[in-house]
């Protein structure tokens, strides 16, 4: 399905060094002998039913009721009751569960918008131009890499507090736009993907420097706009604590703070939690599929450099 | 930041300078400049996000809020007195923040081997030519990271109820899987199931990134595929693997969302199970002493131990390598 088309598109992602297809024809020299080959198919296989039977069960147990989740065999389908399921996820939600989802894709996008372009601006800072105290920005974004951005959160409440910005959309989505990891992507895709000859010609034909971002930069740094936008978009999609401690309001809520609600709620109606939760997910895993690539390439760009 | 760095360039400009020279050095300075104004804005918004806070957090862990009409029930507005040390004591000799670093870390300890080792064993299996399409697998493993770590926590947790689940009656009668004895496994395994196809796709990156031509050089040379493996692969993603065991640390020392849903449904785990959610609940004045002042204090011990440990690490690490 997707993933066949997945691979006939890998090719166009230039960075690889090698493609699927190089990879499906080893040279027999170091392919893999018989034994090896059906010991490692064995682990494969297991491991794939470990990461996707609970995602199977999660759609299996959003089309059950209570009493079916508890009586019926749990990997197959019994009464058809997603509609009830879908009919009780709005009652409780009070009708606001497709507003928490788009108030999840809002953030999600504003952040991950404001925080491509910004990142995008600082890398390309950092690898194509001598400034004051460049070393010392380099070391304090880096380090901000490695800071456990979780204790950030109680401290930019007080913060965010003090300024009167609590229980707002930028509670959510001005912490979700900072991202040391897409400045680094941006600086080692704008060392690697924009010529400096390219800026200087562009310099002696009188271009300005915003011009020359906005019109040659930008459309180099292309690809790597989207995996920086993909990391924070997921980021913020996924973020818990952040929206538990900022948002009050029930119709500010992103979706998986709505559903945390839900679920700790006495007594759920289980299939329906389930319904929600997978609701929940179909954003992000059409963006992980269509957009897989990325994924690799901004990883790859992390695994190599880290 | 700009001022300190500024202070440090400004004196070495020398007053009179021939005209070519000076239209170089003002060139520089455009140059510096225009890097700034690159800069700038993420710049700004970093300082919002990360200095202020860290600031925010030192500046609170030494008062304590107090009413200002004085007294047990002293009306009057909450007010800032500077209370010294007594936050970063009180934190500091609290049994229940030590109880719960003491559960964070054998989470990690557990935790974080397997999954970094079952990680790079899977990104080997699919590098070393055994399926001759490894984007499916590849897709699958990474799938668990598409689901938010709270939804992720919220289906594993109705996974391990009885009745719900659809294993457990396949397990040994009496199998809890959410006991005082259990729950660390159980939620060491939620965590396991959601990043280790994440670090496995890093680790695959940096395996593919080397040529083809050093493992056939191996192979003529009468290296076995394990060896292939062992002495060459493994090696070569070191790197990458430091790096994903310091993330790892850093994330498990903040551990949260699982803990929180956990005790949704298992109230004896109690709002301090972490030191995150005892952070978190103090905040939030669930926990007695509550308020700004020891939410902080608890926070920047979290941060001085998860700095230690990263530290340690670092250099057992590097000791290794050199020996």
């Amino acid at each position: 399905m997707t993933t066949t088309r997945l691979v006939t598109l890998a090719p166009a992602a230039k960075r690889r060094s090698r493609t699927p297809q190089a990879a499906d024809a080893p040279p027999p020299s170091i392919a893999p002998g018989p034994l090896a080959r059906t010991f490692g198919v064995i682990a494969l296989v297991i491991a794939t039913l470990y990461f996707l039977v609970p995602v199977y069960w999660l759609v299996v147990a959003s089309t059950k009721s209570n009493a079916d989740l508890t009586s019926t065999f749990g990997f197959w389908f019994a009464d058809w009751n997603l509609g009830a399921n879908y009919d009780s996820l709005m009652g409780w939600t009070q009708g606001l569960f497709w507003r928490w989802v788009g108030n999840s894709l809002l953030y999600s996008v504003s952040a991950g918008v404001i925080g491509t372009l910004f990142a995008v601006m600082a890398g390309y800072a950092i690898a194509k131009f001598a400034f004051p105290g460049k070393r010392i920005a380099v070391g304090v974004i880096m380090a901000g890499l490695l800071l456990p951005v979780a204790l950030l959160t109680v401290p930019l409440y007080i913060e965010f507090h003090t300024l009167g910005l609590t229980n707002t959309a930028w509670a959510v989505i001005i912490p979700s736009a900072v991202s040391p990891f897409g400045v680094f992507l941006g600086m080692v895709y704008a060392q690697s993907s924009v010529p400096t000859e390219l800026l200087e010609a562009a310099r002696i034909d009188g271009a300005g420097e915003a011009r020359i971002f906005f019109t040659i930069v930008l459309r180099l740094l292309g690809p790597a706009m989207v995996t920086i936008f993909l990391f924070i978009f997921v980021a913020t999609w996924n973020n818990f604590l952040l929206p538990l401690m900022m948002i009050s309001s029930a119709d500010l809520k992103p979706v998986t703070l709505g559903l945390y609600g839900m679920m700790s709620y006495f007594a759920p109606d289980k299939g329906a939690v389930m319904l929600g939760a997978l609701l929940g997910v179909i954003p992000l895993i059409v963006l992980f599929f269509t957009l897989q690539r990325y994924w690799r390439s901004g990883l790859a760009a992390g695994a190599v450099k880290g | 930041m700009v001022a300190v760095t500024d202070s440090r360039v400004v004196p070495k400009t020398p007053a009179p300078a021939p005209a070519a020279p000076r239209r170089r050095r003002s060139g520089i300075r455009r140059e510096g400049l225009t890097g700034w104004l690159f800069m700038l804005p993420f710049a700004v918004l970093f300082v919002v996000v990360f200095l202020v806070p860290i600031i925010v957090s030192v500046r609170s862990a030494f008062f304590a809020q107090v009413p200002s009409g004085g007294g047990l029930y002293g009306g009057g507005e909450l007010v800032d007195s500077f209370v010294g040390f007594d936050n970063l004591v009180a934190a500091a000799t609290n049994g229940a923040f030590w109880a719960g670093m003491g559960r964070v870390v054998l989470f990690a300890a557990i935790q974080i081997p397997v999954m970094i080792v079952a990680a790079l064993a899977l990104a080997l299996l699919l590098d070393s030519f055994i399926v001759r399409r490894p984007a499916l697998f590849r897709l699958s493993f990474f799938l668990p990271y598409a689901v938010p770590g709270i939804i992720a926590a919220m289906m594993w947790l109705y996974l391990y109820t009885p009745q719900v689940s659809p294993f457990l009656p396949y397990l040994p009668e009496g199998t809890d899987l959410m006991s005082p004895q259990t729950i660390l496994f159980s939620m060491a395994n939620m965590t396991t199931w959601t990043y280790t196809g994440y670090n496995m796709l890093i680790f695959l990156s940096a395996l593919q990134a080397v040529p083809r031509d050093l493992y056939e050089a191996a192979r003529l040379d009468g290296a076995s595929g394990l060896q292939i493996a062992t002495r060459i692969k493994v090696p070569l993603v070191r790197g990458a693997a430091l790096l994903a065991v310091l993330l790892s640390i850093i994330g498990t020392i903040q551990l949260f969302n699982e803990p929180v849903i956990m005790e949704a449904a298992n109230s004896w785990m109690g709002k301090d199970f972490t030191p995150m959610m005892l952070t978190y609940n103090s905040m939030m004045g669930e926990i007695s002493p509550s308020g700004s002042g020891p939410a902080s204090a608890y926070s920047l011990l979290m941060a001085l131990i998860a700095g230690v440990l990263v530290v340690v690490y670092a250099l057992l690490q590097r000791r290794k390598g050199d020996a």
